[in-house]
């Protein structure tokens, strides 16, 4: 079989001629960085003294987050009748924000895990932000849920746990396949990401100057010594996690679209919702995700790792995720109007028309729909500021929705005599801010103590990590690369 | 800097997962054991005022119950007996008894006995006494066997698994009404003839109960379930009204 003609040989021959084979790929690093610059570019971020910006930012965050926590305090100690639910209106701010944050997590999956089985390279430079955030954005997520039971210490309720009540969670529920998915979900990532930690934990352990920097990194980096052993189980088991992750990025989400498909309430009733939400949580997600890493990669120099390619990139997957989440919203008020349902025709109408008319225009249409469509353009993708315009445009807009989602659908009842608004306290709005707190007080802490680019990825996508790269001489790259710098 | 942990430290990640899952399992097992009312309430006597011999009132005597509990078939509460109730006897009956200065102190007083209360039942959970004995469900099913008590003790775990056991399967407690009272009733007692002939079967056995040797809790559960149409509330609204 060694001599016979194979048709990837044919394949090959006739590329070899063709302009596919004369068109370089535009390096993923730029401006020839080396092995070195990367590890002391990055590592260099974690060693130096933190700049002023980051302690005055942290100290605006953490305040933040701690008023936040004092409401949730305030909360569980007086009630939730603290924050603005009341009949009709159970479900408000509450679940709004557990569904925005936990959507905003499945960019980083999606980033880590898919990307990664799908070969897309360029993910490297920006997985070990995004996978943070995940992290970061399941914590906060899981707070709301966690405290709208009202009675927090009945929480483990919600755990199969053998108990004098003789009582069992019921699996029928929803709510509970919730607490499965959603704990399953930080638990995959939480090892995902302290896999892919571990090589540049030990880069830092070796560079670390004081014992108890080298300590600590020396514990996390749990003796890794970057042996041929070490690469091949890290490598085994870095793909097996991917592999883990893969299903959640679409079962965690389909799962959240369930606390309301499984309802009969219009708007909520809908098979189209496991879909809808998952393209919507992806979109979400990458917005929040160019959110922190245009600012990150300007403050930190970082622009000949974190590209204007990953950006314009990025761009296009919110391109692709918005018309998802467009087609959902047109195919919901197709559904409604097709099933010629009374009810389900009213809540659409009331959507566009009632009294929360303007969240469904600035937050649904313009946010959602017609903001990302700008990245039809290439020059919108790579304008940093066109591309955090849309990112912010997003993250409102992808809040908007879920608020559109629960209140518009529980706000107007059956029985019109039952109807209501939601007003929010300062409670309510004081605990979702809080939250902003504590995912950016966790991101800084993030950047300040590890990584926050997987310096050991970038280096494996380098040229010189190719066996069969030859020398600096005779290597052409792409003349615009150096440029391309935004 | 070389071999910044010492060798040692190659074994403590497993030690410390191994001692980890001791102390997990171990503080698991021993709160499952001591934490939960089979051991916290079960074999609670407490020094009553006046040491109070079941054993002697109920099964040396003879009497009933509902002598001195005596609007537990009638009311949702089970009352304990007045002064004058106790009075009734023991002005003529051991009269002279030191034990029973508190209970003749009282009489002259008209200041109530403080009995020391064993079984509590929360203030979110609704109980009916009356419902639950004129339904075949013993005083000894929950009581424990009182009547054999020299001073009466905490029989029974009281937890709420312990209530949702009976109450998802009535038939491995239930007993003809008349027996309720006679804590001492085994299954073995009833005669499947006559017990037949008044309660009848479940319906769809196909042989004849009355001709069997004897009948089993379960047969005789199985068959007053039916009977009375016994289906005890398990959703939460059933008790936590």
């Amino acid at each position: 079989m060694a001599d016979a003609i194979t048709a990837p040989d044919v394949v090959r021959a006739e590329a070899s001629d063709s302009i596919e084979s004369k068109l370089k790929r535009v390096p993923l690093v730029l401006n020839r960085r080396n092995f070195r610059w990367i590890t002391d570019r990055i590592s260099g971020v974690v060693e130096e003294p933190a700049p002023r910006w980051w302690w005055v930012t942290f100290a605006i965050t953490s305040l933040t987050a701690a008023f936040g926590l004092f409401c949730l305090g305030y909360q569980i100690s007086t009630g939730v009748g603290t924050w603005g639910l009341n009949h009709p209106v159970g479900w408000a701010w509450d679940i709004t924000n557990f569904v925005f944050w936990i959507g905003i997590g499945h960019a980083g999956t999606l980033i880590s895990a898919i990307l990664f089985l799908l070969r897309q390279k360029w993910r490297t430079s920006i997985n070990r932000a995004a996978e943070a955030m995940t992290l970061f954005a399941v914590i906060c997520a899981a707070i709301f849920p966690g405290v709208h039971v009202g009675r927090v210490w009945m929480a483990w309720y919600l755990a199969p746990l053998p108990n004098n009540y003789g009582i069992w969670p019921n699996f029928r529920s929803p709510l509970l396949w919730d607490v499965f998915a959603v704990s399953t979900y930080f638990t995959v990532s939480v090892l995902f990401w302290y896999t892919g930690l571990i090589p540049d934990l030990a880069t830092l352990r070796d560079r670390a100057t004081s014992k108890i920097k080298k300590f600590f990194y020396g514990i996390f980096a749990v003796g890794w010594r970057g042996s041929n052993r070490h690469w091949r189980h890290y490598e085994m088991a870095y793909l097996l996690l991917a592999g883990i992750s893969t299903p959640l990025v679409l079962s965690v989400h389909s799962v959240v679209s369930f606390d309301f498909a499984t309802s009969i309430l219009p708007t909520w009733h809908t098979t189209i919702f496991p879909p809808y939400f998952v393209a919507g949580a992806i979109f979400g997600g990458f917005a929040m995700v160019l959110t922190l890493l245009i600012p990150a990669r300007a403050i930190y120099k970082l622009q000949d790792i974190i590209t204007i390619q990953h950006i314009d990139k990025m761009a296009k997957i919110i391109l692709l995720t918005g018309s998802f989440v467009a087609y959902a919203y047109a195919m919901e008020f197709f559904v409604a109007w097709y099933s010629g349902n009374h009810y389900e025709r009213f809540a659409f109408a009331n959507r566009v028309l009632g009294p929360y008319w303007w969240y469904w225009w600035v937050g649904m249409l313009f946010c959602n729909c017609l903001s990302p469509q700008l990245f039809w353009f290439r020059w919108c993708r790579r304008n940093i500021y066109v591309v955090y315009f849309v990112s912010m445009c997003v993250n409102a807009g992808m809040w908007f929705e879920r608020f559109i989602i629960i209140v518009g659908g529980l706000h107007r009842d059956f029985l019109p005599s039952s109807w209501g608004m939601f007003y929010p306290t300062w409670v309510d709005i004081w605990t979702f801010i809080g939250t902003f707190g504590i995912f950016t007080s966790l991101f800084l802490l993030f950047i300040r103590y590890l990584p926050m680019i997987a310096m050991s990825e970038v280096k494996i996508v380098l040229p010189e990590a190719d066996p069969h790269f030859q020398s600096a001489e005779q290597h052409h790259p792409v003349a615009a690369g150096g440029k391309e710098r935004t | 800097m070389a071999n910044f942990f010492p060798r040692w430290t190659n074994w403590l990640p497993l030690k410390m997962t191994i001692i980890g899952i001791v102390i997990v399992c171990g503080v698991t097992g021993a709160t499952w054991y001591y934490d939960t009312p089979k051991y916290t309430r079960v074999g609670y006597q407490p020094i009553q005022p006046v040491p109070f011999p079941h054993d002697i009132h109920v099964t040396q005597l003879g009497m009933d119950c509902r002598y001195c509990h005596s609007f537990v078939d009638v009311a949702a509460h089970s009352n304990l007996p007045n002064t004058q109730t106790c009075m009734a006897c023991h002005q003529q009956v051991q009269k002279d008894n030191p034990k029973l200065e508190p209970v003749r102190a009282s009489w002259k007083t008209g200041q109530p006995i403080e009995w020391v209360q064993l079984h509590r039942t929360p203030d979110y959970v609704f109980y009916n006494h009356s419902a639950h004995v004129n339904r075949g469900i013993s005083c000894a099913v929950c009581h424990g066997q009182v009547n054999h008590m020299p001073v009466v003790y905490h029989a029974k775990p009281h937890s709420m698994a312990w209530c949702l056991e009976c109450h998802r399967h009535p038939e491995n407690f239930l007993r003809p009404n008349d027996q309720v009272f006679n804590l001492d009733w085994k299954p073995d007692d009833v005669k499947p003839a006559e017990f037949v002939a008044k309660y009848g079967q479940p319906k769809e056995v196909k042989d004849d109960w009355s001709k069997k040797e004897k009948l089993s809790q379960q047969e005789i559960g199985q068959t007053l379930k039916e009977r009375w149409n016994i289906n005890p509330p398990v959703t939460c609204q059933g008790c936590h009204r």
